[in-house]
């Protein structure tokens, strides 16, 4: 059974022995975006890449290829707001709601 | 410390805790947890154990696990030990040749389940010299089940089991040395670090801990937004006046030998990271000024011995 | 040809883990079953066995390390008594809520308060809930062969749940007895080597294990554990077939002595049962009376069905158990045969009583006593003592 196959109506005999899970990561399925009350925008032209916003995410919602940082994952960003604050180029801003 | 820490190229790695976890927005700890994975090198295998508290119910609520690698939770005060079982079968399972793979072991707890509940098997795993890291995410408080004391929190705390009162200061003790006591083990390798401007400290003791042979123990600050009663903005600030008032010292103990990691230019006083946190807010009240002397001394006396103990 | 030898029971289990060789043992010693590490260890050291041990600080983190070996895929086991157990509590939920197949050696012991170190089963009675399959020995010998088919039953992909292999303290444990010995090869044959499907080790497949279940997952979490434990009915008695085969020693749910047709009869666990058939034989011979014996082998799963069909139609039953629960009426075992028997509608009249706590002595006289009651009760059809003490001082 996979997990995402796996919700809050499975029968007994669908849910996995002992409760274990053979997939990585399948919370990205989960999105904890929904509970955003304030929400960071990324201004990409103020962004010099220096990465500085990347560690301090606690939802590992702000992806990075090629040593380049993206525009935030909104799926899972909570909105905690520590980017914005660490961002020493003003790149990031916050704003009300969702 | 060494110079080798590539900002560009850490961040640039695999990504190894996922979203969708369920912990509160700001959290310090999924903070830890993401920097220390960092630290694996790319391409290794890694088990991460954990033990009962706001991460373990948060980060694998069933059927979604945040983990890229196998992950264990047993209980709350057996993580030590839980590892130390899955590190004993790669031993052995490697010198059956039923596998090939390099794995390194990984398990985080809180201070809960680490200076408290789970002392004792911590204590056991780290004397009989497992080839581990124990990495504590130490908030200073049992935030999980709501802010109750620990052995980890702060002398004056309010929290909900020792609340500031007419007749209550907050709590009467001061906290555990953890740090310290995981080093008189003689194991190879202790530290404590927290968040700090690229995460250079963090990185490099990671990376120290989990790639020495045999037991290591890492101690994380990781600022509670909820129960340390601050803005989820300010982490970093929180971590700055940490490290920056020599409340929460980064030092290293490496075969023995105590090292100092950081001496600010200017110690800051203690009410500068006192002064934004709610659980410290009744030492501002007129009549309690003794208090926060008391609290300036017992930072003092704790960052002196340690001075004296990194120059001997 | 099986070898014949003269060992203790602790000697008998530690001679199986060195022909089953282990992957990983982690153990804390506690009196009676100390000696089973100890000769574990001995083996590792002369190079018999490359079983890793982990000398655990506690029993808590004994059966916290063997979760996590287990886990990790390897075949890990521990072994405790009493307190020890007392101490891993919360873990062998854990275990058996896992489905790891770990295999505990328990050597039956009271549970402190006061401290004793004798015989009795308050330890794993205790843990009947716990979701372990529970198998008890009455020998040296029975001992042995239990811990022999422990790993094929609790590694049976329609199981996957732990093992407890109990025998009595000192009475079993330390006493020593003749034995015969499976060769080794037939005991590789019968073990196999464990190959699980899933486990953390596992570079091609990341596997989680023990997460937070809310209550949409919990009960059906259950519920599967259910029916793993049923499942385990077949799968013991498969084992214990193969085991025949293999021995010519023969093995169910229970074994039934002098059962044939009798009419008043003792169901029990453990050691006492040699002290039982004892009274047995003597009663037969001198009196012609039909008594018999019943002596429970799997506690858990429990056998119901089995249990009340050669049970239901005797005259008067004596379930006797080694372990109080406290409930002011009967004792664990006594509470599930009885129930057993109102499931069918049994007529027998049956009374439940408590004896050998603590390592108290049970006599063939005692036997005696409880066969002559029994005879009494069928008559009379009243029971004034439905639950006593056997071989206890009053006033």
């Amino acid at each position: 059974m996979k997990s995402t196959e796996i919700h809050e109506k499975s029968p007994w005999q669908d849910i996995t022995e002992g409760n274990k899970i053979f997939e990585p990561a399948t919370s990205r399925h989960f999105h904890t975006g929904e509970w955003r009350t304030s929400t960071p925008v990324f201004h990409e032209e103020k962004c010099k890449q220096c990465l500085l916003c990347f560690p301090v995410c606690p939802d590992s919602s702000i992806p990075v290829k090629d040593g380049k940082r993206e525009d935030f994952d909104y799926d899972h960003c909570k909105g905690c707001g520590i980017c914005a604050q660490v961002c020493p180029f003003g790149a990031i801003t916050m704003k009300e709601g969702k | 410390m060494e110079n080798t820490y590539n900002f560009k190229e850490v961040m640039s790695r695999e990504e190894r805790l996922a979203p969708g976890h369920r912990m509160c927005a700001g959290c310090g700890g999924t903070v830890t947890v993401r920097a220390v994975l960092r630290a694996l090198r790319p391409g290794d295998r890694a088990v991460v154990g954990n033990a009962t508290g706001c991460l373990e119910v948060s980060s694998f609520m069933y059927p979604f696990t945040a983990y890229e690698d196998s992950y264990i939770h047993n209980a709350f005060e057996n993580a030590g030990a839980t590892l130390s079982g899955v590190e004993t079968a790669y031993r052995v399972l490697k010198k059956k040749g039923r596998i090939d793979d390099t794995f390194k072991f990984i398990t985080f707890g809180g201070d809960g389940g680490t200076y408290d509940i789970g002392f004792q098997s911590l204590s056991g795993a780290m004397e009989r010299g497992h080839d581990m890291v124990y990495v504590c995410y130490d908030n200073g408080a049992y935030m999980n089940t709501g802010t109750q004391r620990s052995s980890a929190t702060p002398q004056y705390a309010d929290t909900t089991t020792t609340p500031s009162g007419r007749v209550s200061d907050g709590k009467v003790q001061v906290r555990k040395d953890l740090t310290a006591i995981m080093a008189e083990h003689h194991i190879p390798y202790a530290a404590q670090t927290t968040f700090t401007d690229n995460f250079k400290d963090l990185h490099t003791k990671a990376e120290r801990a989990i790639y020495t042979p045999g037991a290591a123990f890492l101690n994380v600050m990781s600022p509670c937004p909820r129960g340390w009663g601050y803005d989820s903005s300010e982490l970093m600030t929180i971590c700055r006046l940490a490290v920056d008032t020599c409340y929460w010292p980064l030092y290293e103990v490496i075969e023995g030998k105590w090292m100092l990691n950081y001496v600010p230019r200017k110690k800051l006083p203690i009410k500068e990271f006192l002064r934004p946190q709610k659980r410290f807010k009744h030492l501002f009240q007129p009549g309690r000024e003794e208090l926060l002397a008391r609290f300036q001394a017992e930072v003092d006396r704790q960052w002196e011995a340690l001075l004296r103990r990194c120059e001997s | 040809m099986a070898i014949r030898e003269r060992l203790s029971g602790n000697e008998a289990v530690a001679y199986a883990i060195r022909q089953i060789n282990p992957d990983v043992m982690p153990a804390f010693p506690i009196t009676p079953s100390t000696e089973i590490p100890q000769y574990v260890a001995n083996y590792i050291a002369n190079g018999e066995i490359d079983t890793e041990f982990i000398h655990v600080e506690s029993e808590h983190s004994a059966m916290s390390a063997t979760l996590g070996a287990s886990a990790a895929g390897a075949r890990a086991l521990t072994v405790t008594s009493s307190c020890g157990m007392a101490l891993m509590w919360e873990e062998l939920y854990v275990a058996a809520s896992d489905r790891l197949p770990i295999v505990l050696a328990l050597v039956n012991r009271a549970l402190t308060g006061p401290i004793n170190i004798n015989a009795d089963h308050s330890d794993s009675m205790g843990a009947r809930d716990s979701g372990w399959i529970q198998i008890y020995a009455e020998s040296n010998q029975e001992v042995y062969d239990n811990f022999l088919q422990a790993f094929p039953i609790a590694e049976d992909p329609r199981v996957h749940l732990p093992v407890m292999i109990c025998q009595d303290g000192f009475i079993t444990s330390h006493g020593v007895e003749n034995i015969l010995l499976v060769e080794d090869e037939k005991v590789r044959e019968l073990v196999g080597e464990y190959h699980p499907e899933h486990f953390l080790l596992n570079s091609k497949e990341p596997m989680a294990v023990g997460p937070y279940a809310v209550s949409n997952y919990y009960m059906e979490t259950k519920r599967g554990q259910r029916e793993a434990m049923s499942n385990a009915r077949e799968v013991i008695l498969e084992l214990a077939s193969k085991f025949e085969e293999m021995t010519g020693r023969r093995y169910g749910f229970f074994e039934e002595y002098a059962m044939d047709d009798a009419e008043y009869v003792i169901v029990l666990i453990g050691s006492a049962a040699g002290t039982c058939k004892a009274a047995v034989d003597k009663i037969r011979q001198a009196t012609g009376k039909k008594v018999g014996l019943c002596k429970i082998r799997v506690f858990r799963p429990f056998p119901e069905k089995e249990l009340a069909l050669t049970l239901k139609d005797r005259k008067a039953i004596a379930i006797l158990d080694r372990s109080e629960m406290f409930s002011a009426t009967c004792g664990p075992l006594g509470a599930e045969v009885q129930a057993a028997l109102f499931g069918v509608k049994s007529q027998a009249e049956a009374v439940n009583y408590f004896y050998g706590l603590g390592g108290r002595d049970i006599t063939v006289e005692d036997f005696e006593k409880v066969y002559g009651r029994l005879e009494e009760i069928a008559r009379t059809h009243e029971i004034p003592d439905m639950y006593e003490y056997i071989g206890l001082r009053a006033k």
